[in-house]
């Protein structure tokens, strides 16, 4: 889809640079970082997620208008369900249809 | 002005309509195309039309890579994920979109092994956890998914993984804009730019519709402030007599892009001579295929792919609608066969479909005070 998720770097993998855990509201996943590597981001830093990569870097003033955008747009509920889904990690809860959105 | 108080800065909202209808000349009827889908749901849900003058027309454009891919594509994806051993993975996007004997959810009930994915990385777990399977990843989008695709692809590759590869549907948003403007019975006056498909491509990519064609392109973000800033500043070269780019989602969008993103695209795409797009035909080097040095991981270069095309119900009048000809309701199927619920045509599959955006948010026009009281 094409609003992307806001999310913060909590930790970079020790073995896999290009790995980061990242926390959207509450819901740690593991992203990737492969898109940022020109300029890798460091826990603390806010970044905006599709599909699972991170694209691009933010400031924390611009991730929290991104998640109003979302509630407003009507679309945080499946921006979570998309983040939930990350790393197949809930492979028996089958998720709901239409999230998943892409541009 | 539905939903003004909900706004953030709803004084700056009014300020920005102000400043649209100073702007207008009363005498001239302006015509802006906004090319992301992600922009047209956000008009929609948002009513921002309300706060434009009548003659500021918003037109939706080509910008929802689940409306533009053709119906023959997705009967390829899933005769092709039909063999023995096969798993159809996809974005929860593609399920529900109707091929000539149904859509991936179908096919799924019918017994095919259709996996939802949130992103392409899943796809290859998918590939590891299931080495007796083919996973084949269906992949759409334009430029913002297309750089998580070829990185997968990429370490793939590195990895050596034998049972993945990718459907590639990827598309790129300049030459569908192209297409429009040499379209004839098309007048547009500006572009609101995409804001995602742009942190990967930048700004540069949209210079030649500003010096050439002579048309005003602003890149925007997706907050109802961001839109309306971005129209004004469009109207502000229009009445100028000006056409140049501009960056109004400057907080996101470097304007070079990202380079780690283009050069992970251009290591495992390269262009397509010619690519078909739901209502607009065949438009030539719009979209990506896989390398050659890549064959492997990709579907149409590994499998014999039927190539099946597939002409559009005729009914229904995608085409017109996606280039902004007709409105979604003037279509002779709108909200009668053709509905989210029961699609006929892609534009009512996707909520950045502007035929779904428009029969969520205007056909079915929630009741508010105002409404209510004036019917």
């Amino acid at each position: 889809m094409c609003l992307a998720i806001p999310g913060k770097v909590i930790e970079i993998d020790a073995k896999n640079a290009l790995q980061a855990i990242v926390d959207v509201v509450g819901v740690r996943r593991k992203v990737d970082l492969g898109l940022l590597q020109d300029a890798p981001p460091v826990p603390g830093d806010w970044v905006l997620i599709h599909v699972g990569f991170a694209m691009s870097k933010i400031s924390e003033a611009d991730a929290a208008d991104q998640m109003q955008t979302l509630m407003m747009l009507g679309e945080a509920q499946a921006a979570m369900e998309e983040v939930r889904g990350y790393g197949l990690e809930e492979d028996e809860v089958p998720p709901r249809l239409g999230s998943g959105r892409v541009q | 002005m539905r939903f003004v108080d909900e706004f953030r800065a709803p004084e700056l909202i009014t300020k920005a309509s102000d400043e649209i209808r100073r702007l207008a000349d009363p005498n001239r009827h302006y015509r802006i195309m906004e090319v992301c889908g992600g922009h047209t749901h956000a008009i929609y849900r948002f009513g921002l039309k309300d706060l434009l003058p009548e003659n500021v027309e918003l037109i939706h454009g080509p910008g929802c890579p689940v409306c533009v891919l053709p119906m023959g594509r997705i009967d390829d994806g899933l005769a092709l994920a039909a063999r023995p051993g096969f798993i159809f993975a996809a974005f929860g996007d593609m399920m529900r979109v109707p091929g000539t004997h149904g859509s991936p959810l179908e096919y799924k009930a019918r017994g095919m092994d259709v996996r939802i994915v949130y992103s392409p990385a899943d796809a290859l777990k998918l590939a590891r956890n299931n080495p007796d399977k083919h996973v084949m990843f269906f992949a759409i989008g334009f430029e913002t998914t297309a750089p998580s695709t070829a990185l997968t692809i990429a370490r793939a590759k590195a990895e050596g993984l034998p049972n993945f590869s990718v459907f590639c549907n990827h598309v790129t948003i300049i030459p569908a804009i192209r297409a429009i403007l040499d379209s004839p019975d098309m007048r547009l006056d500006g572009f609101v730019g995409p804001g995602h498909v742009s942190t990967v491509i930048g700004c540069r990519p949209y210079d030649w519709i500003a010096e050439d064609a002579g048309k005003p392109v602003v890149v925007s973000g997706f907050e109802p402030l961001d839109i309306l800033q971005s129209i004004v500043m469009l109207l502000r070269q229009l009445r100028l007599g000006e056409s140049k780019v501009e960056n109004q989602y400057k907080r996101v969008v470097p304007w070079e892009g990202n380079s780690a993103a283009l050069r992970a695209m251009a290591d495992v795409f390269e262009l397509r001579p010619y690519f078909e797009w739901r209502g607009l035909g065949f438009i030539s080097q719009s979209a990506l295929k896989i390398r050659a040095s890549y064959a492997r991981w990709d579907s149409e270069q590994r499998f014999t792919v039927p190539g099946v095309r597939v002409t559009d119900p005729k009914a229904a009048q995608c085409g017109e609608v996606l280039k902004g000809v007709l409105k979604p309701a003037q279509c002779k199927l709108f909200a009668r066969e053709c509905t989210p619920e029961q699609p006929v045509g892609a534009l009512m599959v996707s909520s950045e479909g502007s035929c779904a955006a428009y029969y969520n948010y205007e056909h079915r026009k929630p009741v508010t005070i105002a409404n209510a009281a004036a019917s």
